[in-house]
């Protein structure tokens, strides 16, 4: 678009510049529609909707179908609401976050800094895990998890998340590291400092952008996964996301539209709150690794 | 036996052997410089000091103990960085005692020590700052104290100030020598700057292609390069080299090269060596240094033989101090370095005095100084 020049010899009109803005905003309404609609509609009486009156604001505001979604909304059988549900993907995406990116960090500062023989080609086939589709894997890692005897658990659900997360991570920290100083690490080695103690003291310090893109990217994953959640975690143990099926496809009665609304807010809410809070780190932390040099 | 030996050390990577046979005592106290062009294998050399490159044959002894296995942190060494390589995410005051830190030695030790240092340094107002907040001369001088603090027996320097400023280099060139005469430490120290090497050592190796070309004091390698790679390297302007012919005359040696008119020109030896008779009748290399070329009245007055060459001027550079004067000796660009006020003008012939004292001459085969 013309902004990125906005600086240059020739300067644009005033109407130009309105104009510009203009279709900027409409593009940003455009976009902000279906989120404007659910909000909209999560704060309305049922009768309101099932009138036909989707797009107008509410007559009368209420807040019952949140707290409905929440804590009594029918999923599957049980009426528990979301909440149990939304624990459960907590419980499973902090966990898988840590460990993959930690690990990720962990590769890169080896494929880097501690060069052995062979560290491309293993650098090359975590790279490929990135590109296995999720459903070639699934008849495998049913049977791996029946093995460990954690199918249908968290920790199931933890450890499909974590190797799958290796690879991306993985790329992550080795491209951010492989422009890192390795002068650092030598004068480090230097003062005495060991592999652990390199790590921890040197490197993860000043890894803070890609720790955050790590995280983003990591978290949006593995919250919003389906697959594996509806795959390898039944009833009680099932994420927010296989939830927020079955809240949906509960037909017991009227489709309570509000309440599903509701609840589709609330599956997007986390990821939405780790891109406002860290999303500027993003996009620097892309950048990072290929421009900064 | 030296301080710091370095006995027949050689490195390979595959097949490919980058240094050969490398053999250099350095006593302690010691200013050794390593010099040469980009890819000679000096840097490679000091990581092998440093324990961060493995030794491929040979070995390196620090005091006495053979290191060749022995861990960095293990050898008692310091090294400053090229880059610095100051720890980002640390203080100041943290950089320079993490190498303590890591050894164990308790706080109130430490806290002395960077004291000490950071006065030694007058860096004392920026231990509570980040790397990132300082000036480059400010980082080299904590890049040094987080040497100095470990008190070791061998400074590496790595290129250490050619990512500074052409002033702050000369200074911080000066810190550096009156800080080695102050402590009296073992350094070794890699360049690619003559200048530097010249200025800072008690004696320079001068290196190209993974072998040590000559090793000596900064006089020894500046007055008697013992090839032409060193000659042209050490000096700047470097030296002149002219194709020449030894001759004898009048029962003397005489160098004779061609002036601009083509005509050639002869100039006299005294007390050649034994070893120019091999060359009499054949072609040789004559080289002198643009300083050893003067105007008459500039010519250095314990000079024992000076030779008077009158060639023509082709441009003239005054450079403030000295004048550069460029001439053409045997098809060559020749310069000469006069006074400034030398009475020269390009495109006028001129009365050359040439310093022979200072001459020397090279075998064009083996390019090795005839000697």
């Amino acid at each position: 678009m013309a902004m990125a020049s906005s600086d240059n010899a020739v300067r644009s009109s005033n109407f130009t510049r309105a104009l510009i803005y203009l279709v900027l905003i409409l593009f940003a309404l455009f976009y902000l529609l279906p989120f404007g609609i659910m909000l909209v509609n999560s704060l309305k009486p049922l009768e309101e909707i099932t009138g036909g009156n989707m797009i107008a604001l509410p007559q009368n505001w209420t807040i019952a179908p949140w707290l409905s979604a929440w804590s009594t909304a029918q999923i599957g059988v049980q009426p528990t609401g979301l909440r149990p549900y939304f624990i459960n993907s907590i419980v499973m995406a902090v966990p898988a976050v840590a460990i993959s990116t930690f690990v990720g960090a962990l590769n890169g500062y080896v494929l880097t800094k501690w060069h052995f023989r062979g560290a491309t080609w293993i650098f090359g086939l975590l790279l490929f895990s990135c590109f296995i589709p999720f459903q070639i894997v699934l008849i495998p890692m049913a049977r791996i998890l029946g093995i460990l005897n954690i199918s249908g658990t968290a920790y199931g659900l933890i450890l499909v998340h974590v190797v799958y997360g290796i690879g991306f991570s993985t790329l992550y920290f080795r491209n951010y590291y492989a422009v890192f100083p390795t002068e650092l690490v030598r004068a480090a080695q230097i003062d005495g400092a060991g592999f652990f103690q390199i790590f921890w003291r040197i490197m993860l310090p000043s890894s803070g952008p890609i720790i955050a893109v790590c995280c983003i990217w990591q978290f949006t994953n593995i919250w919003n996964d389906f697959l594996f959640g509806a795959s390898f975690a039944s009833g009680g143990s099932a994420p927010m996301t296989v939830a927020l099926n079955n809240l949906v496809n509960s037909s017991t009665g009227v489709r309570e539209y509000n309440v599903h609304f509701a609840g589709a807010i609330m599956a997007a809410g986390p990821t939405l709150l780790v891109y406002i809070v860290a999303g500027r780190y993003f996009v620097r932390g892309l950048m990072a690794g290929s421009v900064k040099g | 036996m030296g301080f710091l030996d370095i006995n027949n050390v050689t490195k390979s990577y595959g097949s490919v052997e980058v240094l050969h046979k490398v053999d250099i005592q350095v006593q302690e106290g010691e200013f050794l410089v390593l010099v040469g062009p980009s890819g000679c294998g000096k840097s490679t050399l000091l990581n092998m000091i440093a324990g961060l490159e493995g030794i491929t044959s040979g070995e390196i002894v620090i005091k006495d103990r053979v290191v060749n296995d022995v861990q960095p942190s293990k050898r008692n060494i310091a090294m400053v960085f090229q880059s610095y390589a100051l720890y980002p995410n640390m203080t100041v005051g943290q950089n320079i005692t993490f190498g303590l830190e890591m050894q164990g030695t308790p706080k109130a030790e430490r806290d002395a020590a960077m004291a000490d240092v950071a006065k030694l340094l007058q860096i004392e107002d920026l231990l509570k700052r980040k790397p990132g907040q300082l000036s480059g001369g400010q980082r080299q001088r904590v890049a040094m104290g987080r040497a100095l603090v470990r008190d070791p027996d061998v400074f590496l320097f790595d290129e250490p100030l050619s990512n500074l400023d052409a002033k702050l280099r000369v200074d911080m060139r000066t810190e550096i020598k009156k800080l080695h005469q102050k402590l009296g430490t073992t350094i070794v120290y890699v360049t690619h700057d003559q200048i530097e090497a010249m200025t800072l050592s008690t004696r320079i190796a001068v290196m190209y292609n993974g072998y040590v070309q000559q090793l000596g004091t900064p006089k020894e390698i500046y007055d008697n390069p013992a090839n032409l790679f060193v000659a042209t390297f050490m000096g700047s302007p470097a030296m002149n080299v002219l194709p020449s012919k030894l001759v004898e005359m009048n029962g003397a040696l005489h160098a004779q090269i061609q002036g601009a008119d083509g005509q050639d020109v002869h100039l006299r030896i005294e007390d050649a060596p034994e070893a120019y008779r091999a060359f009499v009748g054949k072609d040789v290399v004559f080289g002198i240094r643009p300083e050893a070329i003067t105007d008459p009245e500039g010519a250095d007055r314990n000079a024992r033989n000076i030779q008077a060459l009158s060639n023509l001027v082709s441009v003239t550079e005054p450079a403030g101090a000295d004048t550069f004067v460029s001439t053409t000796l045997s098809g060559k660009d020749c310069v000469a370095r006069m006074r400034a006020d030398a009475d020269v003008h390009p495109g006028r012939p001129f009365e050359f005095a040439v310093n022979m004292d200072k001459a020397v001459l090279f075998d064009p085969k083996t390019e090795n100084r005839i000697a």
